[in-house]
């Protein structure tokens, strides 16, 4: 069974999916991920799907699957790079990839994950003004 | 309606007998009735060719247009009539070249004469009438599909999308919408947002008379299309009557961003964007 | 694989695994790219093919596919045909329900693929299995 790549880039870990995947390889990466993510601390996922033609509810369902996780292990996912067709295919199958932020391109996307994390760090220093000063 | 054996062996032998005087004689008269549009060159070497296929088609036995045999004699046909349809002569024009036949024929059948003179010029008469018909059903054939083709591109032309402002795109729908436009429409628009790389998008409907459910249906599946794919529409220009039947036919546009006119559209996205607000960060979670 | 396809022909494709469900994807495109669907439409007919093989895998015990070019004199077409001999389908115009699935799935692979495509039979029985037919025009 063929595995797909996952790259780390600074604070992002970068998922190129460049071929068609058989059901196993989703589920493989999408256990894949989880263990990476643990394993490097990074805050960010991106998955690229410009090179797929298509996304049937089966990997749909792995997106949906891996955002939630990542969700869970305090890493934003964003997906990348979807094809017009296969986004207007989707719509048609009736599948809205609930939960999932995506965006036109992995420039983009990492825009969207810095921004993400930007507010992150602005929300705990609202929450805790004095958090420098009261340092010890 | 095909010609008999010996018909066909003597409209070859009439036709190859004098070839360089037919085929002048021929040209001539086609030269005369297209006045000049097509040079004495290209004429010419049209004759020639059916000349050449008519003959070949006569020497191997009976001259039927249907025939298996008569295919390159039906090539020649389409050939010249695809070409005309193409540089846009009429179906006078066209078929005249076929009928100029038959003057060349009257004047050869006359001259050698014969005790079957009358019989065989009513028989090639026949055989020009057939050609004739069929050169005219394969001009129309080409002029259906040189419609259909600018059907095509001019769907093509009334669709642009504009980029407006770096990272926002627009389509200003302009006149009736019907399924297979909203969708050629939306497509590209789609297109755009890759290929520009641009987050936003604009659907501008000031121009659009009526919408029908299918057609907001369309517009709705662009936008949910879009979100998938990391872009944000907004829909302006709805004209009174067209919410009257958003509302009247039930259609949920739901969270989907709707500005009066393109320009409140585009401050909108600004806005979104930060770039009116500029003390703040630029956020694009919205 | 792809180059070589007698569009005269059917093209069959056992589905025994997953690997079978992407030969079917790959199969379909490249048929689907014969008859010179649009874009969105080889997409539209890869996403049903890719639902319905695994359907025939996952809940009929693997079967078989079979896609044919057809043609009604105006306008070409690929036809696929899913067959399977598992237990067939217990309640159809459930099953036929967005969101329904007997198998932990979205529930989305019958009635989704039916968006998909132009044409779409069903046939199911206890005895002799599930046999889906669809069929996608170009324009």
């Amino acid at each position: 069974m063929e595995r797909v790549p996952i790259l780390k880039i600074g604070d992002i870990l970068l998922v190129s999916i460049q071929l068609d995947m058989s059901d196993q390889t989703a589920v493989a990466l999408q256990e894949d991920l989880a263990e990476r993510i643990v394993a490097t601390g990074c805050h960010g996922v991106i998955i690229d799907i410009t090179a797929l033609d298509i996304v049937d509810s089966f990997v749909g369902r792995m997106l949906s699957t891996i955002a939630s996780i990542s969700k869970v292990l305090d890493a934003e996912t964003v997906v990348v790079g979807m094809r017009p067709a296969v986004a207007i295919t989707l719509v048609e199958l009736g599948l809205s990839l609930n939960g999932i932020r995506t965006a036109l391109n992995v420039e983009r996307g990492m825009e969207l994950i810095a921004a993400a994390h930007a507010d992150e760090l602005d929300y705990q220093l609202d929450d805790d003004p004095d958090a420098e000063t009261a340092r010890p | 309606m095909a010609l008999s054996t010996e018909e066909s062996g003597r409209l070859a032998a009439l036709l190859s007998g004098q070839d360089e005087r037919v085929t002048t004689r021929w040209t001539e008269i086609v030269t005369s009735s297209l006045r000049g549009r097509l040079s004495q060159a290209e004429l010419r070497r049209q004759v020639q060719d059916l000349h050449r296929a008519i003959i070949t088609t006569g020497e191997q036995g009976t001259i039927d247009l249907s025939a298996e045999s008569a295919g390159e004699l039906r090539a020649a046909l389409s050939e010249l009539s695809r070409g005309r349809a193409r540089q846009g002569f009429s179906a006078t024009e066209t078929t005249v070249s076929i009928f100029a036949l038959k003057d060349v024929l009257a004047e050869l059948v006359q001259e050698t004469g014969g005790p079957n003179a009358l019989q065989d010029f009513v028989a090639f008469s026949k055989l020009v009438d057939e050609m004739g018909l069929f050169t005219f059903e394969s001009f129309v054939r080409t002029r259906e599909s040189l419609i259909a083709d600018q059907a095509e591109q001019l769907l093509e032309l009334s669709t642009p999308v504009v980029k407006l402002w770096e990272g926002v795109v627009a389509v200003p729908l302009v006149g009736t919408l019907d399924s297979a436009r909203a969708q050629v429409v939306m497509e590209r628009l789609l297109q755009t947002l890759v290929d520009t790389s641009s987050p936003y998008a604009i659907i501008d409907i000031t121009g659009v008379p009526a919408v029908d459910t299918q057609v907001a249906q369309h517009i709705l599946k662009t936008v949910v299309a879009a979100r998938l794919m990391g872009a944000d529409c907004i829909i302006s220009g709805i004209r009174p009557q067209i919410a009257q039947t958003i509302v009247a036919l039930g259609i949920e546009f739901g969270d989907i961003a709707t500005k009066a006119s393109l320009a409140d559209a585009l401050r909108h996205v600004l806005r979104l964007n930060g770039v009116e607000t500029a003390r703040r960060q630029p956020r694009r979670d919205a | 694989m792809t180059a070589g396809i007698d569009l005269g022909q059917p093209q069959a494709q056992s589905v025994r695994s997953d690997e079978d469900v992407v030969r079917v994807r790959q199969l379909v495109r490249a048929v689907a790219v014969a008859v010179k669907l649009s874009l969105v439409d080889q997409t539209k007919v890869v996403t049903a093919a890719s639902e319905l093989a695994r359907n025939t895998l996952v809940y009929g015990g693997g079967g078989s596919v079979e896609v044919t070019v057809v043609d009604n004199g105006r306008r070409k077409g690929v036809q696929i045909v899913f067959a399977d001999s598992g237990p067939g389908i217990a309640d159809l115009d459930l099953a036929m329900t967005d969101g329904y699935t007997s198998g932990g799935g979205l529930g989305l692979g019958l009635s989704g693929s039916r968006r998909l495509v132009d044409e779409f039979q069903i046939e199911t029985s206890t005895e002799t299995g599930t046999r889906i037919t669809v069929t996608k025009w170009s324009r």
